[in-house]
């Protein structure tokens, strides 16, 4: 009973904040719904939050159905929040994930296009693989840069989020079009798709994704890469001191969480969607931020954390249609979930509870290597 | 041999094109230019102070969007000249607003910095986003219009030589004629005055300059404020001034390119604003180049460049300006650290 | 010095810290006018909480201050300035980047028109009182490229600027030259003349009983005792700072040099800045011997230590250890081949401050066996840091939980010890030492003293690198002096001098 009750503290101590965190978005996102619907034409409707977060609720785990969708919408949050958050460890802050999610969808639906005939073990692997090295590609370019000269990853990965937009849609249009349709996109990817295990759309990527968390947790905690990746983020000048190479870790961790990205990318290509058609946007880029923040750069905390937000997102589409709250509420809950824990005195007030700092350690590393500083373990020429 | 040939042919026959087009080029510069300056300097006065704000793409959203609202709702009832006012002084309370909670989040609270602004990003997103469909999208009304730009008399815009520069400089809307004011205020203030030399200290030493009596986090709350209420403008800008409406994430990555441009312009005004040229004239080259195409080999390569390296072009050129710029310049040495009064406790 | 109202009284001031640390206890002092006073206790003994409660940057918990008899309540510097108190703290509070005068006015500016710097003015201010205390500067200088010395000038225009009657210095002589700390003891005897008082915080003995009228010394946060220099010695001062008898020298046994070890030769190398900083340096240290850089802050002595561990690459010359060539080697390939380096910022890079103690003591070794084995050697070995660890916190005395305590709960002492342990603790042919007993309490000062001399009888060959002159004198048996990244001067330990010594740190002649 004693083990019991020390492992529930432990697992209190952790998790409170991010959990209260939660908590209070969705009290104040309650708030912002009620005097927002002052706005509208049904008029001011002081319970409609609660109607709302019951359709959530509902969508997400109100059935068999709603269950798969829940862990459908979490694969691709899952490796997005892993690829944050190994990019966390190290103290680099990965905002490219949509970026490099959309490239590797795109690499994963040509090449599962290509091979729509061929036997699904094949086209599955050679797919997935594809949009692995794309997303890789994706990461080690703001991985470099920012190893080589300091630029930060922050602004180049958005920069190349836009970027990846553009030259996908370029691809799609004159590149790769498929014939035969009405609207440009990538053609069908037949054998290649994911094979469906339960229901109707529970796919093999869903246990990839959670296979995924144990390897990136055994990567981290039992390897010696694991170990240089995590001092560079505490500690670059005390990683160079000790042998370790930041330069290469930068640029290799940056890879690895594009890769992440990528395979995410492709998953949801091959599981859910089909084909690639310029306009699919990912809203993966930002929930996977939140994701890895909720569960503080940890990967068993990601998993439940893209799990959790997997539900939002699949139960919103139903809560919009039944209570005409905005599938966007979903946003502001994520960034009230950002902020309370990056403010998370707030936190700790509100609910009077005395819990360790949530804070990342290596967030330090990541703001002070801002502008090319010292902190960025770039060895002086 | 030959192929240096050509490379040298071409880039006779690109600065004869330049100048043939500068004419076109130049009137729409300064507008492409103006939220990126007006997010430059966002950026300067904050960094200066110690504060790096990431979310002045999210407040320069979140401005334009509730700028373009007030004239929404209000033009009806009293018209869209008063109404487009109104919306500018909205968008810059807004952004003011936005700096206070970042300023709060920064210095009070002390959250990670970077983490405060990609919050504000996000949160600038999903607000929009989720008001836009709310209460724009199915009224299918349109906005306020857009303000009247100056217009400077026939006579002085053909003179030779200066005509082209005075109409880039003054044949514009009034937010995009007061960013060149604001770049020279701004300029003079930071290095001759009181307030910019405690600025300045704040960004290099909060310490040093907490022991001679000055209120570190006042200072900074302060500038963080006037900062994010010029990114408020920028977002003016966008919807009152260039396009008359408004678009889900309209911003578009320019609140990064400004930072591009601070960097470039090694933190100081006068330097953000040529960053922020330096991207307008870019772009306005990107616009320029599918308008009147050059002739001879140098049209044919450029019709053969597929249109979306044009569109990607200021991306790219962030990219290329951070990595050959950042570390060669060294920003304000307590840049991003927050400050903690010792042992008051 | 005379029977009248102290300038300066402190009653009852007590603070203990959030930590639980009891920094002051019940301390009174007083100062009086046109007095230099000497507050003398090591390091962490509680002297500069004492001050920065006189000016203002910490609140205490008991205790009145008054000024000329006179109770005043001080909440922040700026309040302290209208009292007439100015401090120049131990790491000085100046911007870099920006000139004297804007230096000197920050917080008091001289304007026009409400907001416009009038720097001409305070230029002029500026060269009139530097002229009354007795010395030049160019108020238009940025203090980046001025000396250390200078700066230090610069902070006590500073106070005089606002006023200030009573001055407070923090270790003030602790990184000038012989030839300096004469010259800034010149500045306090001039402020003494005008009639304002000195207040500074020092752990030197020799120089307290030169140039202080009175001396007050504390311990652990209580004062233990107040004498005037006349009427008490080096070793009374010693026994009340540390409470017991103290071996103000260690004993450093005789040096019996073997083969070379460490020979560097014409060793060029830039600066961050990418300034010369290293100009055909060449040293020699043998096994078995303990060879002692002396010189000022910022002649190249980061910059050697960073060629020798391989965090920076030269631009000419050669690095040979035991004949091998290791110049162009890697941080990993060194430490293999025996050399050691104990960093001298600590915190930044000898540990990672959020690792627990473990990890720590095996941070320099991750990679290499018995730490990491399996699969090409990526999987570690947590059973080999384990042990590690416990043997090496019994060896060294660190005080701690265990071995998974983080190693940002230690004492700097143990902090510094951890870093020792792991350093010292391997066969190592040639040991780096820079800074290594910097801010550390006299007890861990002496272990790491004793530790270093016994590696040296085991056959280790030392380079110390050191900004306290003492501690060169004290432990090196050849003692070299480095100026503009150059090695100016060697002495046998028997040869060496103070002055000559000093006279070569600052300005690399043997004669002035």
């Amino acid at each position: 009973m004693n083990r019991a009750r020390t492992v529930a503290r432990q697992i209190w101590q952790v998790a409170s904040i991010p959990f209260l965190a939660i908590v209070l978005a969705f009290i104040v996102a309650a708030v912002v719904i009620v005097v927002s619907s002052l706005f509208t034409s049904t008029g001011f409707e002081p319970l409609l939050p609660l109607a709302a977060y019951g359709s959530l609720l509902a969508g997400a785990f109100g059935s068999d159905n709603a269950i798969y969708n829940t862990l459908v919408a979490a694969a691709p949050l899952i490796l997005g929040g892993l690829a944050v958050g190994l990019g966390f460890k190290a103290g680099l802050f990965n905002i490219g994930v949509a970026g490099q999610f959309l490239v590797g969808a795109f690499a994963a639906a040509v090449v599962g296009a290509n091979l729509a005939d061929a036997p699904g073990a094949i086209g599955v692997v050679l797919a997935t693989a594809a949009g692995a090295l794309a997303g890789a590609a994706f990461g080690f370019i703001p991985g470099f840069l920012k190893a080589r000269t300091g630029a930060h990853e922050v602004v180049t990965t958005i920069m190349l989020n836009n970027a990846a937009v553009l030259l996908l849609t370029w691809a799609v249009n004159d590149l790769v079009r498929a014939p035969g349709f009405s609207f440009p996109r990538t053609g069908p990817i037949g054998n290649s798709a994911l094979p469906i295990l339960l229901g109707r759309n529970l796919h093999l990527g869903i246990p990839l994704a959670i296979l995924t968390v144990f390897a990136v947790r055994w990567l981290l905690d039992r390897t010696t890469i694991g170990f240089e990746i995590r001092t560079v983020g505490q500690n670059p000048n005390a990683a160079r001191y000790a042998g370790m190479r930041p330069v290469f870790i930068t640029a290799l961790t940056m890879t690895l969480s594009g890769l992440l990205a990528g395979v995410a990318g492709a998953i949801q290509m091959l599981g859910v969607i089909g084909f690639y058609a310029p306009g699919i946007t990912a809203s993966v880029g930002f929930d996977s931020i939140a994701v890895a923040l909720l569960g503080r750069s940890n990967p068993i905390g990601i998993l439940f954390a893209a799990i959790l937000f997997g539900a939002f997102r699949a139960g919103a589409p139903l809560m919009q249609i039944e209570t005409s709250v905005p599938v966007e509420v979903i946003d502001i809950i994520q960034a009230l979930v950002i902020l309370f824990l990056a403010a998370d005195l707030i936190v700790r007030r509100v609910f009077r509870i005395r819990a360790p700092k949530a804070e990342i350690v290596e967030l330090k590393t990541v703001t002070q290597s801002w502008a090319g500083g010292a902190a960025s373990g770039a060895p002086p020429s | 041999m030959d192929a240096i040939g050509t490379l040298l042919r071409l880039g006779w026959e690109f600065l004869v094109y330049l100048v043939t087009v500068l004419p076109d080029m130049l009137p729409i510069i300064l507008g492409l230019a103006t939220p990126l300056a007006l997010g430059a300097l966002c950026g300067v006065i904050g960094e200066r102070s110690g504060v790096v704000n990431i979310g002045i793409e999210g407040i320069m959203l979140m401005a334009a969007f509730f700028g373009y609202l007030t004239g929404f709702a209000l033009h009806t009832t009293i018209g869209s000249g008063p109404s487009l006012a109104l919306g500018i002084v909205v968008a810059v309370f807004v952004g003011a607003l936005l700096g206070l909670v970042h300023a709060w989040l920064t210095v009070s609270v002390r959250a990670d910095q970077i983490i405060a602004g990609t919050m504000m990003n996000i949160a600038a997103f999903g607000v929009t986003g989720y008001l836009n469909r709310l209460i724009i999208t199915p009224s299918g009304l349109g906005g306020a219009g857009v303000i009247a730009p100056f217009r400077i008399p026939d006579t002085l815009a053909n003179l030779p030589l200066v005509g082209p520069v005075l109409v880039m400089f003054f044949d514009q809307g009034p937010i995009a004629m007061s960013v060149v004011f604001i770049v020279i205020i701004l300029q003079v203030a930071l290095f001759r005055t009181k307030w910019g030399l405690r600025t300045r200290a704040v960004g290099e030493h909060p310490k040093a300059a907490d022991t001679v009596g000055i209120d570190v986090y006042r200072q900074r709350y302060q500038n963080v404020i006037l900062g994010c209420a010029l990114a408020g403008l920028a977002g003016a800008f966008l919807t009152l001034e260039s396009t008359g409406s408004f678009q889900n994430g309209m911003t578009g990555g320019r609140g990064f390119i400004a930072l591009a441009a601070m960097i470039f312009g090694r933190w100081t005004p006068l330097g953000a604003f040529g960053g922020a040229l330096l991207f307008g004239t870019a772009t306005a080259l990107g616009v320029v180049i599918n308008v009147r195409v050059p002739e001879g080999d140098l049209g044919t390569l450029l019709k053969s460049i597929p249109t979306f390296w044009y569109a990607a072009l200021p991306y790219l050129m962030t990219i290329v300006i951070l990595a050959g710029v950042v570390g060669r310049s060294t920003p304000p040495a307590a840049d991003g650290v927050a400050y903690v009064k010792e042992g008051k406790g | 010095m005379s029977d009248e109202q102290p300038v300066l009284e402190m009653r009852g001031v007590t603070k203990r810290f959030p930590t639980g640390t009891l920094a002051n206890d019940t301390i009174d002092l007083d100062v009086g006018r046109g007095e230099i006073h000497a507050l003398l206790g090591e390091n962490g003994a509680g002297k500069s909480t004492l001050m920065n409660i006189l000016y203002g940057l910490v609140t205490p918990d008991a205790g009145e201050i008054l000024i000329d008899g006179q109770p005043v309540t001080i909440q922040g510097p700026a309040d302290a300035i209208a009292r007439g108190i100015g401090m120049v703290h131990q790491h000085f509070m100046l911007v870099p980047v920006l000139s004297v005068a804007e230096n000197v006015v920050l917080g008091n500016e001289i304007v026009r028109a409400g907001q416009l710097l009038d720097l001409g003015e305070a230029a002029e201010q500026i060269k009139l009182f530097a002229r009354k205390l007795g010395f030049d500067i160019d108020p238009g200088t940025r203090i980046d490229q001025l000396s250390v010395g200078q700066q230090q000038r610069v902070e006590i225009l500073k106070a005089i600027y606002r006023n200030a009657r009573i001055l407070v210095l923090d270790e003030p002589t602790a990184v000038l030259t012989p030839q300096e700390t004469r010259e800034i003891f010149e500045v306090f005897r001039r402020l003494r003349a005008e009639g304002a008082s000195v207040i500074f915080i020092s752990h030197k003995l020799d120089e307290v009983l030169e140039i202080a009228d009175r001396i007050t010394v504390i311990r652990r946060g209580k004062v233990v005792g107040s004498r005037k220099p006349a009427a008490t010695n080096e070793n009374e001062l010693a026994e009340l700072m540390v409470g017991r008898a103290v071996n103000l020298r260690v004993d450093r046994g005789r040096s019996h040099p073997g083969d070379v070890a460490l020979e560097v030769a014409g060793l060029r190398a830039k600066d961050d800045r990418g300034h010369e900083a290293l100009r055909g340096l060449d040293l020699v240290v043998r096994a078995g011997e303990i060879v002692g850089i002396a010189g000022v802050a910022g002649n190249g002595q980061d910059e050697i230590v960073e060629s020798l561990m391989g965090l920076r690459r030269p631009t000419a010359g050669t690095v040979r250890l035991a004949g091998e060539e290791l110049t162009r080697a890697t941080v990993d390939h060194r430490r293999d081949r025996g050399m050691s380096f104990v960093p001298a910022d600590r915190q930044r890079f000898g540990l990672v401050l959020t690792y627990p103690i473990d990890d720590n003591l095996a941070l320099t070794r991750y990679g290499d066996p018995p730490f990491a084995g399996g699969l090409a050697g990526i999987i570690r070995n947590f059973r080999a840091i384990a042990e590690n660890a416990v043997r090496l916190m019994k060896e060294f005395d660190i005080r701690a939980p265990g071995p998974k305590a983080l190693a940002a709960t230690l004492s700097g002492g143990n902090q510094q010890k951890v870093i020792v342990a792991r350093e010292f603790g391997q066969e190592v042919r040639l040991l780096v030492l820079d800074q290594p007993t910097r801010g550390l309490d006299v007890g861990s000062i002496e272990f790491i003293h004793k530790q270093v001399i016994a590696r040296r009888d085991r056959g280790a060959a030392v380079l110390l690198i050191s900004a306290e002159l003492d501690e060169v004198l004290e432990l090196s048996d050849r003692i070299l002096v480095v100026f503009r990244g150059n090695i100016v001067g060697s002495f046998a330990a028997e040869e060496a001098q103070r002055e000559k010594i000093g006279l070569l740190m600052a300005t690399g002649a043997a004669r002035a």
